[in-house]
């Protein structure tokens, strides 16, 4: 009861300050679709080579209906393997057909034929859009033959991204900006808000009152906590249906993970907040100690494997690390559990380390 | 004589309040002269403008010589202010505050050490030339902010609530140091919620919900109202402004 | 109801308390009165279990400050220099909150903070940050006195308020002492400590004298005179160099002064010498001004 009326009084707080709710409600949305639009280019005319052994009726056509659509600027008929990787060593193909041995025969006989397309993922939302509209476009011969010999075909296209098969740097953005947000909220927000009350007096008169201070505590993070997961079903509405970025894997180990980090970060920020006494120290504090590194060694931006071994150990220290990892693993790739298992331990870990040292720092009586 | 202050009707509205509701009154040279009223009354409104620090909404005036709406920029380098709450860098030493300071103020560059060493000599503190600000005790903190405040030799200066919270004996001796400037030809204007300190002044105003509603010296104000202290005064005249306010 | 024995706390450097020893019985005013600086705050935290003394024991309604820090907590009410009050709430949830952490409803304990409520019942909906001063403080005192606490602690409770607001601060105080609430009251302001039932002085960290006013008054040693000319500024100076004077301070309209003899014919005769008119010698009762500063003079 008395719990709740605090929290009534921390949301007060929050909906009354004008920045804070546009650092809460409208970062999100504007970092999700500021990173979206920045990505997404249209893609148009792009250059296409076809390596077609068969040379049959069924790749004719799937052919001709490349060239016809406006995506695809067929360029070059190649004749050997070989010649795949120099049409895009020479920067000749962005993304090469490659169909298989005696496709159409297969087809009919089989009814199973398979087509690789292969892309150049440097841009690896660009290749992710080519492969689709390459994809759609043999469905829907696959769609005609049905309807002409009514018979069940599979055509099975085969993806293979080039130079970035994890696809990189876009997809990222959204494990990486919900690391960046959560960490701006659970740590910075609370972290400021605990000390707010330092700073004005009301901390002395709350300790000096029957309230336990872990609740005074509790009470002033459970907004913050209720915040972020606002923030994490924003982010995802907005990373499906804005920037077509879908959840691939488990929706509940999804949510496990977030949950996760949340309490990590609320953690971090309750710690910054048992040593900082003014609002700018905890700023400065979980600004230098939290976002900078979030933003430059977490792997959102650069990629860990890139940096320099000192960085990476550094690196491995940044709870965030851990959680872009795992979010990347799970919504985008699609894995199961058991390949997150690593990083939630190590999540796990830290938010035990951090109650331990928050207790031990946490004090019931000032200075 | 030419007067420190001169303001005519100065107003100042913050839409639809009137926090300064057309003043008039005048400082002369060398007058110590006490600024009262309740918190809330727009004090703090009218001391900005008189400094140059926000614009009047309407009405004339100036300050050491300087118009108030043309020239607000010349007024801030003729005139001192010290308040209780800001007044010197703690983290530097006594000299560094002051060479500071009169740089700021335009005080010429071979005139500084010299005045140093004369200012430090007449309130007795030259030993403490290179003590940091932040391990003086209160009240000499308080006595230098003001040598400082006064160091460019203004026309006039302003005090806020200068001596809140110190100790009787040097509330005194920070008294006398006003006196020993206003001797000197420098116009004090001053803020204070010691009545004591208002008997202090050569003359007082005491505002009352944006206007001026006394203005005389305190043997004038407490023969008006016919009672024995400026207290009694300052009663007379905030009580009905508490029950006005109340009211709203 | 609080005792305090040999109390005694260091910063770095700094001796904020030394060896301070007082009790206070229910149901009196205790004022503790002295300059910024000279260990209030810290003696008021101490008390409250916010801070732990280096050294000395002190009790708050029978309770070890230290060792029952938490039921000392549910038992006083504490109102921190700072008026501690939400900026951003108004004046009703910031009542109502202070309510809630304390187990308590405002109707509940409504007799006790009706006669402050009721002067800010005009400006229930205001938020706090738009209160004027003297609000600021009726609001933050009945936010510490919701619990209806046994001790109420009041760290510079009147400081930056206008004298016209302080004077019914005190005449507020006087009521919740009828209702048998204990009240320790820390100001910089001498002219208040009349008021207390009883004070101690306090300057870098020591009490210089504990008694009642009228106590302390009656320690001032000497007779005290207040003179007067028609030349305030000149007569404080030629007061100074009189060789008959032993002290003189600016008091008002007055000056006040001591006499290394009690001859006042031959003061009044040495300032006709300097040229002043109009001149009053009284002989006048010591306030705690005075005492104050004869206390602290070098």
């Amino acid at each position: 009861m008395m719990f709740l009326s605090f929290v009534k009084k921390e949301f007060l707080h929050i909906f009354r300050d004008p920045r804070t709710m546009l650092i809460t409600l409208g970062m999100p949305v504007a970092q999700i679709i500021l990173f979206g639009f920045a990505i997404t280019t249209e893609v148009k005319n792009v250059r296409m080579a076809v390596f077609d052994p068969s040379h049959d009726i069924s790749t004719q056509r799937i052919i001709s209906r490349m060239q016809a659509s406006e995506y695809f600027d067929m360029t070059q008929v190649l004749h050997t393997a070989d010649d795949i990787n120099s049409a895009f060593n020479k920067g000749k193909a962005e993304l090469v057909a490659v169909f298989s041995d005696r496709f159409d025969e297969n087809l009919l006989r089989a009814g199973k034929a398979s087509v690789q397309l292969i892309a150049d993922a440097t841009d690896p939302n660009q290749a992710a859009m080519l492969t689709a509209y390459a994809s759609n476009i043999i469905a829907d011969y696959r769609q005609e033959l049905l309807r002409e010999h009514r018979i069940p075909f599979l055509i099975e296209p085969e993806i293979q991204m080039l130079y970035n098969p994890q696809m990189k740097s876009a997809y990222n953005f959204v494990p990486g900006v919900m690391g960046l947000i959560l960490t701006l909220i659970c740590a910075m927000m609370t972290s400021i808000a605990i000390v707010r009350e330092k700073e004005v007096g009301t901390m002395e008169a709350l300790l000096v009152s029957p309230l336990r201070p872990v609740w005074i505590i509790l009470a002033k993070v459970a907004p913050y906590f209720t915040l972020s997961i606002v923030n994490i079903i924003s982010i995802l509405l907005l990373s499906v249906f804005v920037l077509d970025v879908p959840v691939s894997g488990s929706m509940f180990w999804l949510a496990v993970v977030a949950l996760m980090f949340i309490i990590v970060a609320l953690l971090l920020g309750i710690v910054i907040s048992s040593v900082a006494t003014t609002q700018v120290t905890a700023m400065l504090a979980s600004g230098m100690l939290l976002m900078m590194p979030v933003l430059l060694l977490s792997g959102m931006i650069f990629p860990i494997e890139n940096m320099p071994v000192i960085l990476q150990w550094i690196s491995n220290i940044i709870p965030a690390r851990w959680f872009i990892t795992a979010v990347r693993k799970v919504m985008i790739e699609g894995l199961g559990v058991s390949y997150v298992a690593k990083e939630l331990a190590i999540l796990a870990g830290m938010a035990v380390f951090l109650i331990a040292v928050s207790v031990k720092t946490f004090k019931i009586r000032l200075s | 004589m030419k007067k420190a202050i001169e303001v005519e009707n100065l107003t100042k509205r913050f839409g639809s309040f009137t926090a300064v509701n057309a003043i008039s009154f005048d400082v002369a040279q060398g007058e110590i002269f006490g600024f009262l009223g309740a918190n809330g009354a727009g004090k703090t409104t009218a001391m900005r403008m008189l400094c140059g620090l926000s614009r009047p909404t309407s009405g004339k005036g100036a300050v050491a010589g300087f118009d108030m709406i043309r020239q607000p920029e010349e007024i801030k380098r003729h005139i001192g202010y010290m308040s209780q709450r800001f007044s010197l860098y703690e983290d530097l030493a006594v000299w560094e505050n002051i060479r500071l300071f009169a740089g700021i103020y335009g005080v010429p560059e071979k005139e500084i050490a010299p005045r140093t060493d004369g200012m430090l000599a007449r309130i007795g503190f030259e030993s403490g030339r290179n003590t940091r600000v932040k391990e003086l005790p209160l009240g000499w903190k308080q006595k230098l902010s003001f040598a400082v405040a006064i160091f460019h030799e203004p026309k006039i200066v302003f005090l806020d609530e200068p001596t809140g919270g110190v100790d009787p004996l040097t509330r005194r001796r920070f008294w006398e140091m006003i006196y020993d400037a206003a001797d000197r030809g420098i116009s004090v204007f001053v803020t204070t919620h010691y009545m004591d300190e208002a008997e202090y002044c050569n003359r007082v105003s005491i505002m009352v919900d944006g206007r001026i509603d006394a203005l005389d010296t305190p043997k004038n104000l407490k023969q008006q109202f016919g009672v024995r202290s400026m207290d009694e005064v300052f009663h007379r005249l905030a009580r009905e402004n508490a029950l006005t306010s109340n009211a709203n | 109801m609080i005792s305090c024995l040999g109390i005694s706390k260091k910063y770095v450097s700094v001796e904020a308390l030394k060896d301070i020893t007082f009790e206070v019985p229910q149901g009196e005013i205790f004022g503790v009165i002295g300059p910024d600086g000279a260990g209030k705050t810290t003696l008021f935290r101490i008390l409250t279990t916010l801070m732990l003394a280096d050294s000395g024991t002190a009790t708050v309604n029978g309770l070890d400050v230290v060792k029952d820090y938490r039921e000392i907590r549910n038992h006083v009410g504490y109102m921190p220099g700072r008026f501690s009050l939400y900026r951003d709430l108004t004046v009703e949830e910031n009542l109502n909150f202070f309510a809630k952490v304390f187990h308590t409803t405002v109707k509940e304990n409504y007799d006790l903070v009706k006669d402050i409520y009721v002067q800010l019942e005009p400006f229930r909906k205001r938020r706090a940050d738009a209160l004027s001063g003297g609000m600021k403080q009726k609001l933050a005192l009945s936010c510490a006195l919701i619990h209806k606490p046994a001790a109420l602690f009041l760290d510079e409770p009147t400081t930056g308020v206008d004298p016209v607001s302080r004077k019914e601060f005190w005449g507020m105080l006087q009521n919740l002492k009828r209702q048998g609430i204990t009240i320790l009251v820390s100001t910089p302001y001498m002219d208040e400590a009349a008021l207390c039932d009883r004070m101690a002085l306090i300057r870098n960290g020591s009490f210089l004298a504990i008694d009642t006013p009228e106590g302390i008054t009656a320690q001032f040693s000497k007779p005290l005179w207040a003179v007067r000319s028609n030349r305030m500024s000149k007569l404080l100076a030629d007061l100074r160099a009189g060789d008959g004077v032993e002290s003189c301070f600016a008091f008002g309209d007055r000056h006040h002064v001591t006499l290394k003899r009690e001859e006042p014919g031959r003061l009044r005769e040495y300032l006709a010498n300097q040229g002043h008119q109009d001149v009053e010698i009284d002989r006048i009762q010591p306030g705690i001004e005075d005492c104050f500063i004869r206390l602290t003079m070098p």
